[in-house]
């Protein structure tokens, strides 16, 4: 093992925690400031020049907060849970390609976190599915009936849109003929955007995948006023913190992945030349994604538990497969339409 | 079907991103109180210096959070507080168990004590929301003199004093 390579990846790996965690705390702040503006009132404006330490504020006062674990709670698994939901959400971005490769210090460094898998999209689903875990075991250890039903609501949630999920990805994944995200972005270079040839597997996916997060309007699980709060009611202090984190930090991890799946990627004009001109164009589809889930959460409201249910079984998963069917059907008959 | 509903949702939000907040931005700006505001109480006094209050201890009765604690002694003309037989020697406001509801000013029959405007009002400890009569009673007006006063006998002989209709 070189030790040029082991220092590459440890420093992408830091690199991408890093930004995770600082893009989390800035996109509660910009959930707050643009709800509050959708509200017509301000957001937070009062810690620090339009409140840009809201995030540290928060954060000093949820470690400083007592960590309560209740009485008769299984406390392995109370201490274990919140860990296995954030982990998962933390290493999901692992396959996406950022940008193409540099040429930093002699070396030709690719910019993405492991290189290009050629199973990423089997990656992102199988590490998505892990943090239901992390959710049920939440509400059980809790010894509390309310965050178990949380818990086992939102797992129930979260498994059946996993699979219009699922089926949303095999859209691309057909139309590139790869699993592997780098040739998914570089087929989307040679051709056009999927979200012009993939409409219906668009939106499948977007409502797909603010299910799977427990985010507005599917977010039943954790509504306050009907279940107290959910799985993470006995939870406070730091503990509380990474549920937080994991839904904020899905959020980001949805737009990357639709921004990689529908719109392009890192590619834009003149990436070739300046290569990193990836991430930045990245980071605007995120941007602009991560807004527009936002503006969802403005204005529509909680859908309700059994209506979840239904829509996920009876309208996503029929429309997830007639997407499919339609996908093949076009490649099989126009074969030479993507190169 | 539901898209033009959809739509039209989504417009709205975003056209309100574009609006001026409607928030108060306390304290650098706050909201005007109204005209009959009932806020922190304070006991009057008249032109000449004299307090209003005669100790009648009415607002105490009236109170029905039990919040006012009013003990009277007599006048006379060498020490005199008010223009009536007695005068509140002591005169305490418990904050804490105050509502705030102008029970007392109504009751009151000189128009002594009146609810003001003052709505900010903190103290870190429970012994600070006892408002003694030094707190309450509003300060000295141009050309009155301080209470206790000296005065002439015979000036002042009803027990209560003449009171024009209220205006307010």
């Amino acid at each position: 093992m070189e030790i040029a390579l082991i220092v590459e990846w440890l420093i992408k790996a830091v690199l991408m925690l890093a930004i995770l965690i600082v893009g989390f705390a800035y996109t509660t702040y910009m959930e707050r400031k643009t709800l509050a503006r959708m509200q017509v009132r301000y957001g937070p404006n009062r810690a620090g020049p339009f409140g840009l330490l809201q995030p540290v504020a928060d954060g000093v006062k949820l470690i400083f907060k007592e960590e309560l674990i209740p009485a008769k709670a299984d406390k392995l698994i109370f201490i274990l849970a919140p860990m296995l939901t954030v982990i998962p959400a933390l290493v999901m971005l692992a396959v996406v390609p950022f940008g193409g490769t540099v040429n930093l210090f002699g070396q030709e460094i690719s910019l993405s976190i492991a290189g290009d898998i050629n199973v990423g999209v089997l990656y992102i689903t199988a590490i998505a599915s892990i943090s239901v875990y992390g959710i049920v075991l939440a509400g059980w250890a809790s010894n509390n009936k309310y965050a178990m039903m949380g818990g086992i609501r939102s797992s129930a949630q979260m498994v059946s849109y996993e699979l219009a999920l699922g089926l949303a990805f095999i859209g691309p994944i057909l139309l590139a003929s790869s699993m592997s995200l780098e040739e998914i972005v570089q087929t989307q270079g040679r051709n056009i955007w999927f979200i012009i040839l993939q409409p219906l597997g668009m939106i499948i996916f977007f409502l797909a995948a603010m299910a799977e997060i427990n985010r507005s309007p599917f977010d039943m699980p954790e509504a306050e006023q009907e279940l107290t709060a959910g799985y993470h009611t006995e939870y406070s202090g730091m503990k509380f913190a990474l549920f937080m984190m994991t839904e904020y930090i899905k959020v980001i991890v949805i737009s990357v992945l639709f921004a990689t799946f529908f719109l392009g990627g890192y590619l834009g004009p003149f990436v070739d030349q300046v290569p990193w001109l990836g991430p930045l164009y990245i980071f605007i589809k995120t941007f602009i994604l991560i807004f527009i889930i936002i503006w969802i959460r403005a204005t529509m409201p909680r859908i309700r538990y059994d209506r979840l249910m239904a829509l996920g079984w009876k309208v996503l998963l029929p429309l997830a497969l007639l997407n499919v069917f339609l996908t093949g059907v076009l490649i099989i008959v126009f074969p030479n339409l993507i190169q | 079907m539901f898209v033009k509903g959809l739509a039209t949702g989504f417009y709205t939000t975003f056209r309100h991103l574009f609006r001026k907040p409607v928030t108060y931005q306390y304290p650098e700006r706050k909201r005007p109180v109204r005209r009959r505001f009932k806020g922190r109480h304070s006991l009057h006094r008249y032109d000449n210096g004299l307090e209003k209050c005669i100790g009648c201890s009415l607002c105490a009765a009236a109170c029905p959070a039990d919040a006012i604690f009013v003990e009277s002694a007599e006048n006379t003309d060498e020490i005199r507080f008010s223009p009536g037989e007695r005068y509140a020697s002591t005169y305490e406001i418990n904050m804490l168990r105050c509502i705030f509801c102008g029970y007392c000013e109504d009751a009151c029959p000189t128009e002594a004590i009146v609810l003001g405007d003052n709505y900010e009002l903190s103290y870190t400890d429970r012994h600070d929301a006892i408002y003694t009569k030094e707190m309450l009673i509003v300060p000295l007006n141009e050309g009155a003199r301080p209470t206790p006063q000296k005065v002439e006998p015979g000036l002042y002989t009803r027990s209560v004093p003449v009171m024009d209709n209220p205006r307010d």
